[in-house]
């Protein structure tokens, strides 16, 4: 390999390396990160006495929809109302005392299993508690 | 591939005209003197502002402008996404050194006195991106909404209000209400992203039509046969870019061994932190302001210091018209001296504030 050649390929390879080396973090900068951009731990999902026994809620948890339901028997129990089958969102059914997935009829019980239809898997559970007026809503460790 | 290559280039030149504008910029020269190291800072500074650019599109990814969520999101950028630490502090550490590099530039071409006929309106649109550059410093400065860019943001609207008659409203403008609120973030996001890039585009544009214009300055009273000349491409453009890599490789020691921090999440109601500080940038400024009495004369002291940094600016951008001698080639110590007192001033004061004196 002649001399000029040798330096052409020193400083042309040098060029290359340079450039990978700051495109590489902005390509992977670019692509976004697995997990969701909102974050929230817990919300205050409703007012005490603002959902009847036997009643439910949906409520904004960061970027997906909650589900509050206050059940026949007065206790407070929240799920993401995201439906594992295709994300469609949940509603609470009165008359069964189910929640039901209205795109593919996937039906789940108070405890978030699933009864019947397609939905893989139970509904995300969440915590409830009762902080004064506020009832909260947070993420289970 | 040699072939290739001359392919894609001559069928490039034949529609860009890429010989002609490689001949044209050969053609242009470039003096060499013993001062010639101060010509690489423009350089310098317009490298940085690409950086901003580039790292600034990037982190508007990620990034949202509502109070609610503007510190979350920085904080999910330097947390959760790859490289997302780097890009920020990239931005939040080359737009500080852009800052000073923009000081540097401007008083080194100040004691070269390269704003001489026919440079004044170079001198004079320089001027006008100074400012710029320090609305985006103090508009950036709030995007993260962290506890001391929200107090900082406070007390420099604050002095805004202070200004005889148009203060109140002017900064109820900036503020979009009456004082730092959720109506603010949005509106410093604006300025930061729309409005102020537009300004730069044109004045900046400006700026480096007259600099390609006019060439660069030789210091005042150098005679010719100290001159040597380059040509600005390749020759000029291959030192300038070396420059910008030692810039480069500061910036990457900078960001991993002391990364941008995103500090505490504002809150509105909580007091103001005992070491609350602007950007250095304004340093001077605000130890100016806790100098000047509450009272001189007739005037409240916060307003005639505002006043008097109006003023100060106004005869620095005139500069030109006012060193009569200078634009004869006639040496003009006395504006030198001015410049020195001013520079003095600067370092002087921020070294104050550093000092955590209790002034």
């Amino acid at each position: 390999m002649k001399r000029r050649n040798f330096i052409n390929f020193l400083f042309g390879g040098g060029l290359i390396g340079t450039i990978v080396t700051f495109l590489y973090p902005v390509i992977r900068y670019i692509i976004p990160p697995g997990q969701s951009q909102s974050r929230i731990g817990q919300v205050e999902a409703a007012k005490m006495g603002e959902l009847a026994p036997n009643s439910s809620k949906i409520f904004k948890f960061g970027d997906v929809p909650g589900i509050l339901i206050n059940t026949k028997e007065g206790e407070l129990i929240a799920f993401s109302a995201v439906c594992t089958h295709l994300t469609c969102t949940v509603h609470y059914e009165e008359e069964t005392e189910t929640i039901l997935c209205p795109c593919h009829n996937g039906r789940f019980d108070l405890s978030g299993k699933v009864i019947s239809g397609p939905p893989p898997a139970p509904l995300e559970a969440y915590n409830v508690e009762v902080s004064g007026e506020d009832i909260i809503v947070s993420k289970k460790a | 591939m040699r072939n290739f290559l001359k392919n894609i280039f001559s069928y490039l030149d034949s529609r860009f005209k890429l010989s002609e504008l490689a001949e044209l910029a050969g053609k242009k020269k470039v003096p060499v003197h013993k001062h010639s190291l101060w010509y690489y800072f423009g350089g310098i500074c317009l490298f940085l502002f690409v950086i901003q650019v580039i790292t600034g599109i990037l982190l508007l990814l990620y990034y949202t402008p509502s109070v609610d969520s503007a510190y979350e999101s920085v904080h999910f950028i330097i947390s959760q996404v790859k490289f997302g630490w780097l890009i920020r502090s990239v931005h939040s550490w080359s737009a500080n050194i852009l800052i000073g590099a923009i000081f540097v530039h401007m008083f080194s071409t100040f004691f070269l006195k390269a704003y001489r006929q026919p440079r004044e309106l170079t001198w004079i649109s320089g001027f006008f991106l100074l400012l710029v550059f320090l609305a985006f410093g103090f508009s950036g400065y709030l995007l993260p909404w962290n506890k001391l860019s929200f107090f900082a943001t406070r007390v420099g609207t604050d002095i805004v209000g202070t200004l005889p008659w148009i203060g109140e409203k002017v900064k109820h403008f900036i503020l979009g209400g009456s004082n730092v609120s959720g109506a603010t973030l949005p509106r410093f996001f604006w300025f930061h992203v729309a409005v102020l890039p537009a300004v730069t585009a044109v004045i900046l544009g400006i700026h480096l039509v007259l600099v390609q214009i006019l060439g660069m300055s030789k210091p005042v009273g150098l005679k010719e046969s100290e001159v040597r000349e380059i040509s600005f491409f390749p020759d000029f453009i291959l030192k300038d870019s070396l420059g910008w890599i030692l810039i480069l490789a500061l910036i990457g020691v900078l960001c991993v061994f002391f990364p941008w921090e995103v500090g505490e999440k504002a809150d509105p109601f909580a007091s103001t932190p005992l070491d609350i500080k602007p950007e250095w940038y304004f340093l001077f400024m605000f130890t100016t302001l806790k100098l000047v009495p509450a009272h001189v004369l007739f005037l409240e002291g916060e307003m005639l210091a505002i006043l008097g940094f109006m003023i100060g600016g106004l005869v620095w951008m005139l500069i030109p018209v006012l060193d009569r001698n200078v634009s004869r080639e006639k040496r003009s110590p006395a504006f030198s001296l001015f410049g020195l007192l001013v520079l003095l001033y600067i370092i002087v004061l921020t070294a104050l504030s550093y000092l955590h004196l209790k002034l």
